[in-house]
């Protein structure tokens, strides 16, 4: 059977133009306005060095976390439909809804030195994590975890699941099947998890800020930095935002040809 | 409310400044640090002539500094030092900034200050976390500048955005101390504050302008009113 090729209707050619527009034109604005004649000196700074080695360390350290304790999360919660597991989805869902700078609060509350954990462990370790690398991996873990766990369960909730029992009539013990038999059919989703949280930590500005500091070299990443050069030097910020552009574009562009294949 | 006022300066807003100023309306972006200072004087200038309505939009100097230069629709611009009226005075829109009030730096510390400090020396001390405003803040660059001429090396845990940001984490419990205006401490129940002398402090002094002509003009001479200096007074700044 041919493919049949219908026009779109011009009303729809023209909304989609504008949405297209929409998320372009900022990124033609960057573009313009870069002080290009002064980009390499600007770029090639210790500071934007710093801060690009934070954040990227940062944002992988929190998409390696979301994977270790995001995965097991939405393996039981895509394991069945009782109040308790719906309840749950509620309250992890809810930090992707909460402005960010709100998650850094909430953060101090319970985890800063004075939090209703944190507090406990300063006194019991003398560990503290705001104004800490580790501050700024949780924060952005904070922030990720629900994209990766909403995003996994989903594949979960559609594999079929008579591919899994099949394999444990035939003898598999639960963790087999899921290692041979669930982990490949949602590879794809797990995939797409842990792109969405890494961007999403990678992107991570008021929770960071808030619990974590800003200090060059241990908690300023690039969404910080970009921030206190818009405050002294706003052509560096525009350098800054056009090198991390640069690089999240080319990760994106990578992974696509390894995991949507463009058809 | 002004536990929740302080939390939510941890963060200046990024985002450009409402625009609803109508002709009627003196759009006002003044310093954090005038936050209640500014309320009270926006609602006597209300009080002193009919159709004289204020919009205020509070933030870090710096930051509200960047949202004019691009282009946000101020009529008067409260920076909390010179340096900062400069960026907005070099683009041609800020007119003949004035110095309005002056104020000092205090050391901020958790309530009954447990930690003992006794003053900028003190601040040094390893078992202490300090935090200070970031150096492109006026707060920031006026605690360093003490510090230097108190020959004092500290270690900031963190650039603040602005001088509320570190009360509030000091009333968190998060850090012991932090060098901010005398006038904050004053107005924030949750920290105490260790004074620094003469000698050590580096003088704050506060500038006006009008943006983009005259709208702004009759609030920049009620700043300097005597209703207004008496109430910028009793907020704790100095007359100029």
């Amino acid at each position: 059977m041919s493919e049949v090729r219908r026009p779109s209707p011009p009303a729809v050619v023209a909304l989609a133009a504008i949405a297209a527009l929409f998320l372009v034109l900022p990124l033609v604005g960057l573009l313009a306005r870069a002080p290009w004649a002064r980009f390499g000196e600007l770029a090639a700074s210790d500071e934007v060095r710093d801060a690009l080695v934070l954040s990227f360390v940062s944002s992988l350290a929190a998409a390696g976390l979301c994977l270790v304790i995001g995965l097991p999360l939405a393996a039981w919660l895509a394991g069945g439909s009782t109040r308790l597991r719906s309840l749950v989805r509620v309250l992890v869902a809810l930090p992707m809804v909460l402005p960010p700078v709100v998650g850094g609060v909430a953060l101090l509350l319970a985890y800063g030195r004075g939090g209703i954990v944190g507090g406990p462990l300063d006194d019991l370790f003398g560990f503290a994590l705001p104004f800490t690398f580790a501050g700024v991996v949780a924060a952005a873990t904070y922030v990720a975890l629900p994209f990766f766990v909403l995003t996994v369960e989903g594949g979960l909730r559609s594999v079929d699941r008579r591919y899994a029992d099949a394999a444990a009539t035939l003898g598999a013990g639960p963790a087999r099947v899921f290692r041979t038999v669930t982990l490949p059919m949602v590879a794809p989703s797990l995939r797409a998890g842990l792109l969405v949280a890494w961007a999403r930590a990678l992107g991570e500005f008021g929770a960071t800020i808030t619990f974590a500091g800003n200090l060059a070299g241990e908690t300023r990443t690039m969404p910080l930095a970009v921030y206190v050069a818009l405050g002294t030097e706003p052509e560096a910020a525009i350098v800054l935002s056009v090198v991390l552009v640069a690089i999240s574009a080319a990760i994106l562009f990578l992974l696509r040809e390894r995991w949507f294949p463009l058809r | 409310m002004r536990a929740v006022l302080s939390l939510s300066l941890l963060v200046p807003l990024l985002g450009a400044a409402c625009d609803g100023a109508d002709e009627e309306t003196v759009a006002v972006f003044a310093a954090a640090s005038l936050i209640e200072a500014f309320v009270e004087l926006a609602e006597a200038y209300e009080r002193s002539g009919p159709d004289r309505r204020v919009e205020l939009q509070f933030g870090g100097s710096a930051t509200l500094a960047t949202q004019i230069v691009n282009g946000a629709s101020a009529d008067v611009f409260a920076a909390a030092d010179r340096t900062t009226m400069a960026r907005v005075v070099e683009t041609g829109r800020a007119n003949a900034p004035v110095a309005f009030a002056t104020n000092r730096l205090t050391i901020a510390t958790a309530p009954g200050n447990p930690k003992r400090i006794s003053g900028l020396e003190g601040l040094a001390r390893d078992d202490l976390r300090v935090v200070l405003c970031g150096p492109d803040v006026p707060a920031g660059r006026y605690a360093r500048e003490a510090l230097g001429s108190a020959n004092v090396d500290v270690r900031s845990m963190s650039d603040e955005p602005s001088v509320r940001a570190i009360i509030a984490k000091i009333a968190l419990g998060e850090v012991d101390a932090g060098i901010v205006y005398v006038t904050d401490a004053a107005a924030s129940k949750a920290v105490d504050s260790v004074p620094i002398p003469q000698a050590q402090n580096a003088p704050a002094s506060y500038e006006v302008a009008t943006i983009d002509g005259a709208l702004g003009s009759p609030f920049t001479a009620f700043l300097a009113s005597p209703e207004a200096q008496a109430i910028l007074q009793r907020h704790g700044f100095g007359i100029p």
